[in-house]
Formats: C-alpha cells, sequence, structure tokens
C-alpha cells in the first residue's frame, strides 16, 4: 500500500538527529513494548510480513508522529484483537473481559534464549529456476495495490541491472495477507541515482533493492 | 506492577513528555491485561530486554569486522556467505538469519537503510537507533546520502562513490569499513575497539587509533 511508512525520497523531515550515547531505551514503557512485541509474536498467529502491515497501516498523521515503539504498540493492539488474544475494550479497561483465542506457544523466561538464538529464517526452496542471472537488465513493475509490498514508491517502473540472486525467499506481499509463503526467487538489483531521482541526482550514488523475481521484467 | 515501577526510571526529558505518559499507561494496561490471560511471562520480557541490553549489540559486528580486517580468508567466507561466516563467531538469530557483508573502499562507501519500516542486523548491532527508524534517515537516504553523511560528520571525497542499500527484503546488511591508516600490528580486541556502531550502518567512519586508546 501507499502508505505513510514508504519514506523513500519524500522530504521535510528536517535533519537526522544521532543521539550521542543514546541509551537502548528511553522508558521503562520501551522496554515492555519490545518484550511484549516479540513475546506476541511467539504466539505463531501471525507473520512478520502481516505485522509489517498493520504497522503499515496505522493512519498517516499517527504514523509520522509517533515513536517506532508507539508504532509497534499501536499495531500490536490491532493483531491481538484481529486474532482474538485481546481487545480494545479490555486494554481501555485494563483487565481481561473474556477469555482469549489459543496461542500455539507462550513465550516463557527459560525458552527466550532459544527463540532468539534461532530466529525466524524464511529462505524457502522453490521448483523453478531463477528468471533472471547477474547482469541482466529488468525493470521493475508499475502497480500501487492497497495490500502490503515491498517494492517502495520510488523503485517502481524502473530500470536497473540485477546484481545477485539471493534465493528464495517467502514472498512477503502474500504472506502478509495469509495467502501463503509462495516463495519466489529474490534478487539484488541496483538502479543508478539518475535513474530514480532523475534531473539533479547525485551522479555518484547507486541505490539497490532487494526484489522479489515477480516485481521485476525482462528489458 | 505499578505506576512507581515504570516512573522511576523514566528520564526526565521524557517525564513531562504527555506522549510518553500515554503511552506508559497504555503499555502497562495491556501486558497487565495479557498476563491475566495467561498469554505473556513477565520474565520473558525481562529476559528478552537483558538480551539486548547485556549481550546482542555492536560489539558483536565490531568482532565480525576486526576478525575480517586480520584475517583474510574469514574476509573471503565474509563476502561469500557471510551469515555462515558471522555465525562461526557465535551471532545468530532474530533480524539476523540471512546476512550479506558490503565491503568499504576507496571506490565505493556503503551505505544501509530501511525505507519501508527499520529493518537492521540486530544480530550483529543489536537494536537500531532512533534516528535509524525515523522519517528523515529513512526519507532522505536514499536521495540524499551525501547530505545525511554530513549531519554524522562525515564528508566523503567526490570520487568515492556512494552505493545505498535500502533493505526491502529479509537480507540484512553489515557495512565492512575501511580500516584505519596506522593499525598494523594492532591484535583483533584493538582493532574491535575502533570499530563503531555507525560504520557498521555506513554513517561513520571507523575510528582512528589514537582515537580507540
Amino acid at each position: 500500500m501507499n502508505g505513510p511508512h514508504d519514506l523513500g525520497g519524500q522530504m521535510g523531515f528536517g535533519p537526522v538527529a544521532p543521539e550521542p550515547h543514546e541509551p537502548y531505551f528511553h522508558a521503562e514503557w520501551e522496554k515492555r513494548a519490545l518484550g511484549l512485541t516479540l513475546s506476541c509474536g511467539a504466539f505463531g498467529a501471525w507473520t512478520i510480513d502481516e505485522s509489517r502491515h498493520a504497522r503499515e497501516t496505522i493512519p498517516p498523521a499517527n504514523y509520522l508522529s509517533a515513536s517506532y515503539y508507539e508504532i509497534w504498540i499501536r499495531a500490536l493492539e490491532v493483531l491481538l484483537e484481529r486474532h482474538g488474544f485481546a481487545g480494545q475494550d479490555e486494554i481501555e479497561a485494563g483487565r481481561m473481559l473474556r477469555a482469549p483465542a489459543t496461542p500455539k506457544r507462550v513465550l516463557t523466561a527459560d525458552m527466550v534464549a532459544g527463540v532468539l538464538a534461532r530466529g525466524g529464517p524464511c529462505d524457502r526452496p522453490v521448483e523453478t529456476a531463477p528468471r533472471f542471472a547477474v547482469g541482466d537488465r529488468v525493470r521493475t513493475k508499475n502497480f500501487n495495490p492497497e495490500t502490503h509490498t515491498r517494492l517502495p514508491r520510488y523503485a517502481r517502473a524502473k530500470a536497473g541491472v540485477i546484481e545477485a540472486v539471493q534465493g528464495s525467499f517467502v514472498f512477503a506481499d502474500d504472506n502478509a495477507h495469509g495467502r501463503g509463503e509462495n516463495p519466489q526467487w529474490l534478487y539484488t538489483l541496483v538502479f543508478d541515482g539518475t535513474e530514480i531521482w532523475g534531473e539533479g541526482a547525485d551522479p555518484t550514488l547507486t541505490v539497490s533493492i532487494d526484489a522479489w523475481e515477480s516485481y521485476l521484467e525482462r528489458l | 506492577m505499578d505506576d512507581h515501577h515504570y516512573d522511576a526510571h523514566d528520564d526526565h526529558h521524557h517525564h513531562h513528555d504527555n506522549r510518553y505518559s500515554d503511552m506508559q499507561a497504555r503499555v502497562r494496561a495491556l501486558e497487565t491485561v495479557l498476563m491475566e490471560k495467561g498469554l505473556v511471562d513477565p520474565a520473558a520480557i525481562d529476559a528478552i530486554v537483558e538480551t539486548y541490553e547485556t549481550k546482542v549489540g555492536p560489539r558483536n559486528g565490531a568482532r565480525v569486522v576486526a576478525k575480517a580486517w586480520s584475517d583474510p580468508d574469514f574476509a573471503d567466507w565474509l563476502r561469500r556467505d557471510a551469515t555462515a561466516a558471522i555465525a562461526s563467531l557465535g551471532f545468530t538469530g532474530r533480524q539476523g538469519e540471512h546476512m550479506r557483508a558490503v565491503f568499504n573502499a576507496d571506490e565505493t562507501h556503503n551505505l544501509v537503510v530501511c525505507t519501508l519500516c527499520s529493518c537492521y542486523p540486530w544480530s550483529v548491532l543489536g537494536l537500531p537507533p532512533v534516528w535509524y527508524k525515523a522519517p528523515a534517515y529513512r526519507s532522505r537516504a536514499v536521495i540524499d546520502p551525501r547530505g545525511v553523511l554530513a549531519e554524522f560528520g562525515v564528508t566523503l571525497p567526490q570520487t568515492q562513490k556512494i552505493r545505498v542499500w535500502d533493505s526491502t527484503a529479509e537480507l540484512r546488511y553489515l557495512v565492512v569499513p575501511q580500516r584505519p591508516s596506522g593499525t598494523e600490528g594492532m591484535s583483533e580486541a584493538e582493532l574491535a575497539d575502533l570499530v563503531t556502531r555507525d560504520s557498521m550502518i555506513g554513517t561513520g567512519l571507523a575510528l582512528a587509533p589514537e582515537a580507540g586508546r
């Protein structure tokens, strides 16, 4: 979707503000937000792609004024309600009002080290050979789905060169909506800065994205 | 958990910020509801926080870079199969499942961003800083990287090209900065002290040896 999250090339946000000696967390609630997000992810009820889509559907004015942990919490509330674990009314009340759906697992302290060390690999085998090879010139498609996509707006309908065939991976655009993992070949596609930004672009700039095969057409 | 527990650790800057206190109440309510339902274990949350406060952070990545500087075979391995090379040092897991290492050189400087969210190589760099997740960096890194670098105090020669890696899928990128001059004969541990977090994102350079000591 063309949401507030798709920020590449937008202007007006001012300078980057690196914070010297930045703490890992700026408030206690940020720690709980991290832990809750990961704990609830362990339910096995939604995928990382669905959770990204929940974040990008936060209304633009809210998204752009929120800290990232706030974005996580707002999205987590949506996911918990959608999957029957907790409702807005319960969060407002601050107590349980009904029994939750049954999660595949509840993350307990003894499981944390193993779960974090395993992570969630999302490479998957595919039956077909890759359509493109290193050095091929391709163009990204132009599309504007209302659903999840990982092809940023700035990189749509742009010509580039395949720099690497990176393996085959879960297709985020489908997986975010429960349409299955439908793995595809993934490529690192590199663009000249001038192809993307046109007149006035930094002539020394190249930008790459990691693009699933169905985003690409041969030139 | 009561209010006092949360307030005690808040810093003064955010203590009076309404949005932060709203979030504090909201997150506390959420945790309470989920605990009552038996869905979350507060001790698991503590363990997650402790992991990223004390175990998984940019010192991991610095060890990878220092080894790559010191050991050409390791550097080759890192180039070919970063996930395995990094795992050989014990750094694996969440948001580091599929690693790629990109090497700075005189010809090209590499810079990593996630314009769409906040993808970041947690296994080697830990949790991302606020600026990495904020709109200013995510919007500008791909269109004005030299302007962004200037805000970090980095000016590259015009002869050095810039390559920006937008982390749009599940590959996570670690920048291997150039080894500073005057570091011949230094041990891996000494070299690792020169490797900053920002130098592994591409918004900084490795420190000169006198600065690291």
